[in-house]
């Protein structure tokens, strides 16, 4: 089992999700920097961690959407790879157009940092696989924009395909229909904002986190 | 040539930053300020043949990176 963590100029979760795939999985985890043009071969999850790429400029993630590596990142997503980007990499992914919607300024203004207990909406995609009968997991947010916004078809579309897979038991920031983590159609992209590479040892408060890591590879 | 972008949420994205400029103004004594919107307008030199032509070459920019239209719109200037 192998994985890559994409490492962008801002990102600051990195290291924090080698350590949590590598602890949670065993998997080899390289760190890729976003100037690189190709993935190591072979990879079986491509994890966008979080942060604040290129200092969020213009918009969070927008620059780090059009970095070197987005294209492999793409056309390996497009071969089935499963990808996750988390937090910050849910915006890349956004502004890559891999998932739908965008992030926009949470709805009272302030960076949050706290516990979230989540809904697993979904438990048959390939990410939540391992939650099984677990109908809730805690993760931390951290961020200043992570309030998911779609327009009403996408979030119908959405909500009718089973591509919601995380929702907040109480919404932390007005994401439209208590949205915190999407997937694609294909079901191997997944974006969400709260942190599962700080819940993967009950030392943290929450080992939710590592159920999703495992089920990830365990699919490849 | 020299190109003015301004870029805005839309009209149906719940702007937070605006409507808590809007609060403090109202909070200054301006009680009949409503809709405060707050975008951002982005400036640069671009050679170009024409004006058209910049226009055209600017608002490609805008659909590929200076804008997000799922959330934003925009508006070019170009002189």
């Amino acid at each position: 089992m192998k994985a890559a963590v994409i490492v962008f100029p801002g990102s600051n979760c990195d290291r924090d999700c080698k350590v949590a795939i590598e602890r949670s999985t065993g998997a080899a985890v390289a760190l890729v920097w976003h100037q690189e043009t190709a993935l190591p071969a072979g990879v079986d999850l491509v994890v966008l961690p979080g942060g604040f790429a290129y200092g969020d400029y213009l918009r969070c993630g927008a620059m780090a959407a059009l970095s070197p590596i987005m294209a492999d990142v793409k056309a390996q997503a497009g071969r089935g790879v499963a990808t996750v980007g988390i937090c910050n990499g849910f915006q890349v992914l956004c502004e890559a157009g891999l998932l739908p919607g965008a992030l926009l300024r949470n709805d009272h203004l302030k960076y949050n940092c706290k516990q979230v207990e989540l809904e697993v909406a979904n438990s048959q995609t390939r990410f939540t696989a391992g939650y099984k009968d677990q109908r809730q997991a805690v993760m931390t947010v951290g961020n200043g924009e992570g309030n998911f916004f779609a327009d009403e078809a996408t979030l119908d579309r959405l909500e009718g395909e089973g591509q919601v897979v995380f929702r907040y038991v109480a919404n932390p920031n007005g994401s439209a229909r208590d949205i915190a983590g999407i997937v694609n159609p294909q079901g191997n992209v997944l974006g969400l904002m709260p942190h599962p590479d700080r819940a993967f040892e009950p030392e943290l408060g929450s080992a939710d986190g590592a159920i999703l890591f495992q089920s990830a590879l365990a699919s490849a | 040539m020299r190109a003015k972008v301004h870029v805005f949420l839309k009209p149906g994205v719940l702007d937070v930053q605006g409507k808590a400029v809007e609060q403090a103004l109202h909070g200054l004594g301006w009680g009949g300020v409503e809709h405060v919107r707050v975008g951002k307008t982005i400036e640069f030199d671009l050679a170009a043949k024409d004006a058209p032509a910049a226009e055209a070459e600017v608002k490609a920019m805008c659909e590929k990176l200076l804008a997000n239209t799922v959330i934003e719109s925009y508006r070019v200037e170009v002189a």
